[in-house]
């Protein structure tokens, strides 16, 4: 709002700005299609591990082994992480408004997403294959 | 970056009390923000002891009371006083509504009176809306139809067409929804919020408009249209009883809807 005083450009102009994006129906939308897919993810990993509290180790990478346990758990992980990239994505352009900060930050917060979401996915194929 | 700090005339000061006339005994007070920016002084919330017995029902009876028999310096926006026009728009009590259409008797305790909020204030009770305009410019509110019109008659349109335009053609751009939004007021400049966004969904649901895709086209945008998260104060506040988040969330099926 204080921008709009120290510039002489048109009202409209200001508002028209640099167009539409012509985007953010894919993100909107995945960001509906991850949240319907971790309702029952979520059910079945919470179920999952409070069912296993008391294994052991080895108990535990058996059940990994499974491969349905192993795809639900993959599935799990690339939704939440998807997902919370996308969300994380939508807060930062909310509160963040200077255009460098705001670009660093989710440049940031995508990165580690994908690198948090890689490690976790790559260990339950190690588990799985080369335990 | 957010802004921690909050300018120094965000600071509201304690105000003047206007007396009631001696006699009075029903006794309402009103507490009323104002500011001047062109005198460089913070605002203030000043008192003001209106007689009830000597004063019409709704909060704007106060506020011309006010003005009229007690400090003629009070700026505010007023028109048709039946709801219609939405100029006396303000945050009374709490909630952003119309000042003509709210009673004096529902106010719990003081008559608290601001401006809308997160606006540029011209006057006390006066927000400059030059950019609610031109966001609603920018949407080009008016019929676009390359057809030409039927030489002898106005463009068809089945009854069933012109019930998909009740509850959006009744809006009279008070902007209570826009300036209650949280979205709007972080993001005002690009987000182009729910009263600009009730409208354009009443040209997109327009059977005889023929820029449906266009303007659907033109709201595809992270900020001027996906900014709404569904916070529904929009809904809550709405003097005329309309349900902008409704058209919100009908506009964003529609962009799901042409993808396939």
């Amino acid at each position: 709002m204080a921008s709009s005083h120290s510039s002489l450009r048109s009202p409209l102009g200001r508002v028209r700005g640099l167009g539409s994006a012509k985007e953010g129906v894919h993100h909107w939308w995945a960001q509906r299609v991850t949240a319907v897919a971790l309702v029952p993810l979520i059910v079945w990993f919470v179920w999952s591990i409070l069912s296993m509290a008391d294994a052991n180790f080895v108990e535990f990478t058996n059940w990994l082994y499974d491969p349905l346990n192993a795809t639900l758990m993959i599935l799990f992980i690339v939704a939440a992480f998807h997902h919370a990239q996308l969300g994380l994505q939508v807060v930062i352009e909310d509160y963040v408004s200077g255009h460098g900060l705001r670009i660093a930050s989710i440049l940031l917060v995508k990165l580690l997403c994908a690198g948090l979401g890689a490690l976790a996915v790559v260990s339950i194929l190690i588990v799985t294959f080369g335990g | 970056m957010v802004e921690l700090s909050l300018p120094k005339n965000s600071q509201i000061k304690p105000g003047k009390t206007h007396k009631a006339a001696p006699g009075a005994k029903n006794i309402r007070n009103f507490k009323v923000y104002r500011y001047d920016p062109d005198t460089g002084e913070n605002p203030r919330v000043d008192t003001y002891e209106v007689d009830m017995d000597a004063c019409g029902p709704m909060v704007l009876d106060g506020l011309l009371k006010i003005k009229d028999e007690m400090d003629q310096t009070l700026t505010l926006r007023r028109s048709c006083r039946e709801g219609i026009c939405g100029s006396c728009a303000m945050n009374i009590d709490g909630r952003n509504t119309l000042a003509c259409l709210k009673p004096i008797e529902e106010c719990s305790g003081d008559v608290k009176v601001y401006p809308l909020p997160h606006m540029p204030v011209i006057k006390d009770l006066v927000p400059d809306l030059t950019q609610v305009y031109a966001q609603y410019e920018s949407i080009e509110p008016w019929m676009k139809a390359d057809t030409p019109a039927p030489p002898n008659g106005e463009r068809m349109q089945s009854p069933e067409e012109r019930a998909k335009l009740d509850g959006l053609w009744e809006c009279i751009l008070c902007f209570c929804c826009s300036t209650s939004c949280p979205s709007y007021w972080w993001n005002g400049d690009r987000y182009l919020g729910p009263a600009i966004l009730l409208q354009a969904a009443r040209w997109i649901n327009d059977s005889r408009d023929e820029a449906t895709g266009e303007r659907l086209d033109n709201l595809e945008d992270p900020f001027r249209l996906y900014r709404c998260h569904t916070i529904m104060n929009c809904t809550q506040t709405c003097p005329k009883g309309l349900n902008p988040a409704k058209a919100i969330a009908d506009i964003k099926m529609k962009m799901v809807e042409r993808q396939g």
